[in-house]
């Protein structure tokens, strides 16, 4: 791990309330994609940030928002104590060379039609620094810094293997001297033997040049390897953020847990028990009201007079909402509509199949069962509103209704979003322990 | 089976092998140069056990499981002297039955011929199938894999019967290698599926899932209208998709990728093969779905038996789901080992620099890392391929082609370096190696 002890924790970059939405481009608006869903949180200057997440947690778009290269909806981003989220034309522009990008694939971010040297050679032009000499001889420098030759000015990028031209796209986010750089999966396309060797790259580079990083990965050995703190994202929202290896020790937010126990360990011999994740993250244009991990999180909330039901049963009720959820958001065509009304094959299960496929060999106690039958019998209704609503009114909790908090957990900076950390909840650690 | 003692075959006489893979060499013929892609792998894979293949990206591990599928094409080709023998006997029974006219009776063959004289009227060298001594060599070796003129037989054949007449056999292989056509449709996709790394490639996109998987049902097992979608839905309730009977009309962009991944093994699983290979299935999944997708391999091998295949580059998966590890370097098997072993003492100096790049497992500030990339493999081997990045190469490296050696009694753990075995290693590997042949 890269400790580097700052006596001073200056902030270089500072987040708050971070929003960034795709709007729908349709005549009456729609609803948005919220990718980046209101987040805060500061970057120290020197230390590299690890953001992690699954695929489509929005994890790409805050780092873009960072520099700009999207709009934020809302909220601000204070680089130095300057809003950036409101610069523009020249302003913009020179505030760019301070914070740079190295994407994930080099494959496709590298122009195949340019030689290395035009490559790393274009923001100093566009940004008009110095003498067409004085560019040439930065470039050939930067080569070296990186670990290739200056004689590889006037190859091609094609010419180079995955590692090679990970490190052209990195010389080219030096060429300007930034001093944050945001780092968007940038070893995740390389070999485990490439991909050391670049980690090694960025550490040297950071050192040498007192670059902030911060780093997006979903690989957690290589974020645990780097990172002086990391923050967990999942569906636009910090779940959890606090120093690696205290967050890694002993995590506090159930999705941390879930996430750092899904990783396989490169040894035969652990016995770790794996928390296994029902279904895949909802839709973000359709998040949870609550909280947005209630639709996988394994330690739940649940209304006191199930709190003793059996977990597995408990699990296909989570299955049987999120199947409703799905329902009412898709579309059924007109020959859907046909097919149903001509009692042919319908596109839709009946709530019998469902339950066959659930709950079949289970043993459902009455009260759980008379629910059951009256979404069955808004399902016959085909009125799927209805049969989500009486199963969330009676299976659902504080998890799906409101909004949680960031609660501070652990011995210093560090912040988890969970309900179960107020008191008057027991705490995720022991409710996982005691589920799993 | 081949009566041989190599190391592989001892440890098969353990379990019966469902696939042998012996001695497979797939070259692609360029106008440039010759690309050695796999170059003389051999491996076995018992019911019920999940082997796994490592390494990095450009060391054959797909090119593997192609020609084992059967799905080499042009310029590429599976070399002669290479065999993947296919053991299920119910399988060879029924393609007995199927292509009477390619069954052979080897016994009846190998009554008037020896083995080790053979070498004398073809070109082959008991290295090219892999072997030292000509006397290691069975008449079936020479059937099966490619010598077959010499000994009057069809190069159509390509089912063997070792025990039992070829009405009803009892025991035998079909070569995988030598599989053409009708027989080759027969067994790809129904006792051999195959999951692809990314789901999106191998599902159509103007297809629903439902019709993708009715199609294997109804190609394999001639099912078709509602016993096939009763059929389709059972086995994506089998590989854990809920409410199946909406997602059978759904299209492939409908599902997330780990649910396409799932609806991939579903088709794969259709026609209930005895074998499944998976390569690299959960390198495009997060690791949460990642983890679904492991749980849901496991389950499906410990129900139904599968052999498995695994391929993949993450040394953590296969430490979570290998039973036996192939390391592979440039075409070659360079160590292999029940997984426990080989995390606990790799042998090999590539596999040992392979864990330790692997951040997390070591302390530290740097990453341990190999220098250099993996060369492409285009003449035959007269060095160590692994020589140029290895840090304890010496001189003899450069000159001699290492060959496996076992590294402890029972002939388990196996690893191709100079450096083993203790006991004048050079002198080893130039006796046993293949050097004369090339």
């Amino acid at each position: 791990m890269s400790s580097k002890v700052h006596a001073d924790l200056e902030t270089l970059v500072s987040v708050r309330n971070l929003r960034t939405y795709y709007e729908d481009d349709g005549l009456f608006g729609g609803r948005p994609v919220k990718a980046v869903d209101g987040v805060s949180f500061d970057i120290n200057r020197g230390e590299t940030l690890g953001l992690v997440g699954e695929s489509g947690c929005g994890k790409t778009t805050l780092g873009r928002t960072l520099i700009r290269l999207e709009r934020a909806t809302g909220g601000e981003v204070r680089f130095d104590g300057v809003d950036i989220t409101t610069l523009s034309g020249e302003e913009l522009k020179s505030w760019r060379r301070d914070a740079q990008m190295v994407f994930q694939d080099p494959d496709s971010s590298l122009n195949d039609r340019l030689t290395v040297g035009e490559i790393i050679r274009e923001p100093l032009d566009v940004h008009e620094w110095r003498t067409p000499a004085e560019r040439r001889a930065r470039v050939r420098e930067l080569l070296e810094m990186v670990g290739l030759r200056p004689e590889h000015y006037y190859r091609y990028p094609h010419q180079f293997s995955g590692g090679q031209r990970q490190r052209i796209g990195i010389a080219r986010t030096l060429t300007l001297e930034p001093e944050f750089i945001v780092l968007d999966e940038p070893v995740s396309a390389l070999d485990v033997s490439v991909q050391a060797e670049v980690i090694n790259l960025l550490e040297d580079l950071q050192e040498e040049f007192g670059l902030t990083y911060l780093f997006i990965a979903h690989d957690l050995s290589v974020v645990r390897h780097i990172c002086d703190r990391v923050a967990v994202m999942y569906l636009g929202n910090i779940m959890e953020i606090g120093p690696t290896e205290e967050l890694f020790a002993d995590p506090a937010n159930p999705y941390t847990h879930a996430l750092l126990s899904a990783i396989p360990e490169p040894d035969p011999t652990s016995d770790r028990d794996r928390i296994t994740l029902h279904g895949s993250p909802p839709n973000p244009r359709y998040p949870p009201s609550g909280c947005p991990f209630s639709t996988r999180c394994p330690a739940r909330i649940r209304p006191v007079e199930y709190e003793d039901l059996d977990d597995e049963l408990w699990s296909q009720l989570s299955t049987l909402r999120e199947i409703l959820r799905e329902r009412q958001r898709t579309d059924r065509t007109v020959t859907d509509r046909i097919r149903s009304l001509l009692g042919k094959e319908p596109r839709f299960g009946t709530a019998e199949e469902i339950y066959g496929e659930l709950f079949d060999g289970r043993t459902v106690p009455d009260d759980v069962r008379s629910v059951l039958d009256d979404v069955a019998a808004a399902l016959a209704d085909d009125d799927v509103d209805v049969a989500l609503e009486r199963l969330v009114a009676e299976f659902g909790g504080v998890c799906d209704g409101t909004q949680p908090e960031h609660h501070e957990v652990g011995e210093t900076t560090r912040t988890s979003l969970c309900h179960r950390h107020e008191p008057a909840y027991r705490s995720p650690d022991r409710t996982l322990d005691e589920r799993h | 089976m081949t009566s041989t003692d190599t190391v592989a075959d001892r440890r098969a006489a353990t379990a019966e092998p469902i696939l042998s893979v012996r001695n497979l060499r797939t070259a692609f013929f360029t106008d440039k140069e010759v690309i050695r892609a796999v170059d003389g792998v051999s491996f076995d894979v018992a019911p019920g056990e999940t082997v796994g293949v490592v390494g990095e990206s450009g060391s054959g591990k797909s090119v593997t499981a192609r020609s084992i599928m059967g799905l080499i094409q042009s310029p590429g080709r599976v070399l002669d002297g290479s065999s993947i023998r296919f053991h299920h006997t119910e399988t060879v029974r029924e393609f007995a039955e199927r292509f009477p006219d390619r069954t052979v009776d080897l016994q009846r063959i190998a009554g008037d011929l020896d083995p080790a004289t053979l070498f004398e009227s073809i070109e082959a060298t008991p290295a090219t199938f892999g072997y030292d001594d000509p006397e290691q060599a069975t008449v079936a070796d020479f059937v099966a894999t490619g010598y077959d003129d010499a000994l009057g037989i069809d190069p159509d054949d390509s089912v063997f019967v070792t025990d039992g007449s070829t009405k009803s056999p009892t025991r035998g292989f079909l070569e995988v290698t030598r599989l053409g056509g009708e027989a080759r449709r027969a067994i790809r996709g129904d006792k051999i599926a195959m999951v692809f790394q990314d789901p999106l490639t191998s599902l159509n996109p103007v297809y629903t899932v439902g019709n993708q998987i009715k199609e294997a049902l109804r190609l394999h097992r001639s099912l078709t209208g509602a016993a096939a979608t009763t059929e389709a839905i059972e086995l994506l309730e089998a590989v854990g998709i809920p409410d199946a009977t909406r997602r059978l009309r759904e299209y492939p962009h409908q599902f997330s990728g780990g649910m396409r991944q799932r609806a991939v093994i579903a088709m794969a699983l259709a026609c209930d093969p005895e074998l499944l290979i998976c390569d690299e299935p959960t390198t495009a999944l997060d690791v949460t779905i990642q983890a679904q997708i492991l749980d849901l391999l496991e389950e499906l091998r410990a129900e139904r038996g599968l052999g498995i295949v695994f391929i993949t580059h993450d040394m953590g998966v296969i430490a979570e789901t290998a039973d036996r590890v192939n390391v592979m370097y440039a075409g070659e098997v360079v160590e292999t080992a029940g997984v426990e072993r080989l995390f606990a003492t790799p042998k090999h100096p590539y596999t040992q620099g392979l864990l330790a790049s692997i951040p997390g497992r070591q302390g530290g500030e740097r990453l341990r890392t190999i220098e250099g990339t993996v060369p492409t493999p285009n003449a035959p081997a007269t060095d160590c391929r692994f020589a140029p990045r290895c840090p304890e190469a010496f001189k003899a490296c450069e000159r001699v082609h290492p060959v496996s050696v076992p590294i402890d009694d029972d002939g388990d753990h196996t690893a191709a370096c100079l450096l083993y075995p203790d006991a004048e290693p050079v002198d080893y590997h130039t006796h046993h190696g293949d050097g004369e042949r090339r």
